[in-house]
């Protein structure tokens, strides 16, 4: 993967920079020692690394604004960071820039239940979003898997989704104000409290632009009111395909479940070997989720294990009780870590027309196949929101680039199906150079006019995003 | 008046343009004052591309939204957001499209719970000021490729493009509705009983008040299948027992009218007054009604949306100044539009943002002029 070459110029001068940051900012408040920097040299990305300039951790709002204003003076590009937990080098720094960390802006500004939303600083995780509710048997909706460490920050630039999307939807549809200081140095609050922002739908733009557009300091969410209980049912099926067909006949019959996840047998054996949840032998697995009162969530698992049996399941198991739901979820969230211990992988983030989902597994095994290397499924098929693991050995020398060409492979192939390249981690560096297999040139010309507009010098995290070759006009106004 | 008969044509008008035009789905909602030649997108007519398994749709811009409603009803699902109906408010005639409805992010009352037009949108094509054929977003629901430019597009009144297509998220229908009312409550009083019911775990799906001193009702909308119907029917009626006696209409008929005049304001329809909407923290829906006593005011969304009938050329913005939020012009004299602005002023550094985009995906000004950024 490539990256612009270092602006030389902005490496002479790190010196000043870093004095001039110091001017405006706490002592301990901007790392510029090499050895320290090592931490930010990538997120969990980790197979690209690359030391920045410096990282600063600005524990307001204000010194946020008059940090970016002497970068913007500087010509320093910056790339703010939530918790690192990128997955597509949203965060990966270039030798010349400057790594803004939202790690001290970590505070709730306000909890309002009438009106039900939460003010947050957004260094604040995901999870203690919800922490700071759940007493009140309030929630944040939004899960992504890293939640526990994931920051807000960087839900809002990735626009992160979850488990329970398929109900509750994604960030964008939970976000209803931000506090955000632009490249300039200048703060826009951008709606509120109230539902609908006035004018243009700027929440919505910012909301998935990958920290391009502002480094966003506060945040207003929406929070609920946790349902009365939820309980999941699993299901084992002979093939892919009728796994398929039961998701299908599940959401045409008017049940809406919070989760419907999918396990292919390679993630099957694997997350069983590792977490012993019992789970059966079979080609496909269906973990469905439903939520209400007891009453409420016994009919829908049973309408949903009527419409199961048509389909000649191999296993059904419906949890009577919170500890045999625990283990029907076990090895589905334990997935990540069970496959660690087979080795190396790269976790692909495509999305698919739900009805395309057979095929597409079909062919993800034939490609897996040509290349000679193993692929575990394991994704929100309510969604269509796949996370093939390509399973590979780093330590042998060109496995990490035939993996990552059966990567591209694999979402070139959503694509050609009428989904799309990511559906909840983001372009970043990752996907950069794929964007022109999905978009046209003018499709990425509109999204690069944004930008020009938020942040016309192209100082905010740098190559990420657009493929190299469509932005480099743009991206040499930073010189 | 320009029709286009596919998304080539229209790219080819748009580019082709003169002077200004002004952008018509069915000519339903008009906002504001805008001028130039109309430009129709009712030839670009046809749902594309139906999913039922997969909750998704697609339609062209001009597609009747009645012509989506019905297919999605034959396979009983529908659209999340319950889409308002401008017609009766507005007195206008025609027919309302998906194009406009987005260009609109037209919502109703089920946008307290499941969201607004725009959190349905997925996907879209259009048509920039340039006369540049643009797609963004897909058919799939969750997308994070790229910034989300459906989501810019979704009420920007065609002033950033013309939609062409648009692709929709779609919902089962549920298979039972009732409706609780609770009468003869204040504002204050009612703004309390639509949080607690909103803050409830019953996914309670339309919660609006209206009308005033004994003539007053408070409606809250519980939809789901039988037996949840009966469990939250009841536990939401103990739950609404300090505000009054609860009433249940239980009859669906009644309670798909009832909601459908919440959601296309007919009560504020063929009248002289003007109407504003009001977008609020619904916690100052009190405070905002305390403000307006001479207006005729209908709460939706638990007190978050006003809408507000008010003596002709009324600055209902003076007359909130402090009050968070922001109101928009919805029927007026096209003076009243002139002398009060159809869309609350923005902040100076939002302002020029908007502009910047308006300049950029518009840079000769040709998109209805006048209106937005």
């Amino acid at each position: 993967m490539q990256m612009p070459e270092p602006n030389a110029d902005i490496l002479s001068r790190k010196a000043r920079v870093v004095e001039r940051l110091s001017a405006v900012l706490p002592e301990d408040a901007v790392i510029h020692e090499d050895h320290e920097l090592k931490a930010y040299e990538c997120d969990a990305l980790t197979a690209y690394a690359c030391p920045p300039l410096a990282a600063i951790l600005p524990g307001s709002t204000e010194e946020v604004a008059a940090a970016l204003r002497i970068c913007h003076e500087e010509r320093v590009p910056v790339v703010p960071r939530g918790s690192g937990t990128s997955l597509a080098g949203g965060a990966l720094p270039t030798a010349d820039s400057v790594i803004l960390g939202v790690a001290r802006l970590n505070e709730v500004i306000e909890t309002n239940y009438p009106d039900r939303y939460i003010r947050v600083q957004t260094g604040r995780t995901n999870l203690s979003v919800t922490g700071a509710v759940e007493e009140d048997d309030f929630f944040y909706a939004p899960d992504p898997s890293s939640q526990l460490a994931c920051a807000i920050a960087g839900n809002i630039a990735m626009n992160s989704g979850g488990a329970h999307c398929l109900k509750y939807g994604v960030t964008t549809n939970n976000l209803l104000g931000v506090t955000m200081v632009q490249m300039d140095g200048t703060v826009v609050e951008i709606g509120g409290a109230h539902l609908d922002a006035a004018g243009y739908d700027l929440l919505g733009v910012i909301c998935g632009s990958e920290g391009q557009l502002g480094v966003v300091t506060e945040a207003t969410l929406r929070i609920l009111r946790k349902p009365e209980g939820a309980r999941p049912v699993l299901m084992g099926f002979a093939s892919s395909e009728v796994a398929g067909a039961c998701v299908s006949d599940i959401i045409k019959a008017g049940v809406l479940p919070v989760a419907i996840e999918f396990m292919d047998r390679p993630c099957i054996r694997a997350t069983d070997d590792f977490s012993g949840a019992g789970y059966p032998d079979c080609e496909a697995l269906l973990i469905v989720e439903v939520e209400g009162s007891d009453g409420e969530i016994d009919e829908q698992i049973g309408l949903i294990s009527q419409i199961a049996r048509r389909h000649d399941p191999v296993e059904l198991r419906e949890a009577a009780d919170a500890d045999e739901a625990g283990r029907i979820w076990l090895g589905r969230k334990s997935a990540f870590g069970a496959m660690g211990q087979l080795g190396d992988y790269i976790c692909l983030d495509g999305t698919i027309p739900v009805s395309e989902l057979p095929t597409v597994l079909n062919r993800i095994g034939a490609l897996a196949e040509s290349y000679g290397l193993r692929v575990a499924n394991v994704f929100h098929a309510g969604d269509g929101n796949m996370h093939p693991l390509i399973l590979f050995d780093a330590n042998t020398p060109g496995q990490l680039e035939t993996a990552e060409a059966l990567g591209a492979d694999i979402l070139r192939l959503c694509v050609e199906v009428g989904g799309c390249l990511t559906g909840e981690h983001g372009v970043g560096v990752e996907k950069r150079d794929l964007m022109s297999h999905q978009f046209t040139a003018e499709d990425l010309e509109a999204q690069m006019r944004v930008k020009d507009v938020f942040d016309p010098a192209w100082l905010l995290n740098p190559a990420k995003v657009f493929p190299l070759e469509s932005s480099r006009g743009r991206r040499g106004m930073a010189a | 008046m320009l029709r286009p008969e596919n998304e080539d044509e229209l790219a080819e008008m748009v580019r082709g343009a003169a002077g200004p035009l002004r952008i018509e789905g069915g000519g339903t909602r008009p906002v504001g004052v805008t001028t130039g030649e109309v430009l129709s997108t009712a030839g670009l007519s046809g749902i594309t591309l139906y999913e039922p398994g997969a909750l998704t749709l697609v339609a062209r811009a001009g597609t009747p939204v009645a012509e989506v409603e019905a297919a999605l009803a034959a396979e009983g699902q529908r659209l999340p957001f319950e889409p308002m109906d401008h017609r009766a408010l507005m007195g206008t005639g025609g027919a309302p499209t998906m194009g406009g409805m987005a260009a609109a992010n037209a919502s109703g009352p089920r946008r307290i719970q499941a969201g607004a037009c725009r959190d349905s949108l997925i996907g879209v094509r259009f048509v920039d000021g340039t006369g540049a054929v643009v797609k963004n977003g897909g058919r799939v629901m969750k997308n994070v490729t790229g910034y989300d430019l459906v989501k810019l597009m979704a009420g920007a009144r065609g002033t950033l493009g013309v939609l062409s297509e648009v692709a929709v998220k779609v919902l089962p229908r549920p298979a039972a509705q009732v409706t609780l009312r609770l009468r003869g409550l204040d504002a204050g009083r009612a703004v309390q009983a639509m949080s607690a019911a909103l803050g409830s775990p019953y996914e309670v799906t339309g919660a609006a008040h209206r009308g005033q001193g004994a003539a007053a009702e408070t409606l809250l909308r519980l939809e789901g299948f039988e037996s949840q119907i009966a469990h939250r029917r009841a536990a939401l009626s103990e739950l609404m027992a300090p505000y009054g006696a609860v009433e249940v209409e239980d009859d669906g008929a009644a309670g798909d009218a009832l909601w459908r005049e919440i959601r296309d304001v007919s009560g504020l329809a063929a009248a002289e007054e003007d109407v504003w909407r009001v977008s609020v923290r619904p916690s100052d829906a009190p405070e905002a009604a305390r403000r307006l006593e001479a207006a005729r005011l209908l709460f939706d969304w638990g007190g978050g949306l006003i809408w507000a009938a008010t003596d002709p050329g009324l600055d209902l913005r003076a007359a909130l100044a402090g009050v968070a939020g922001h109101a928009t012009l919805v029927r007026a004299a096209p003076e009243t539009h002139a002398a009060l602005g159809t869309f609350a002023p923005e902040a100076p550094p939002l302002a020029a943002i908007s502009h910047g985009l308006r300049a950029r995906f518009d840079p000769r000004g040709i998109l209805n002029p006048g209106l937005m950024g």
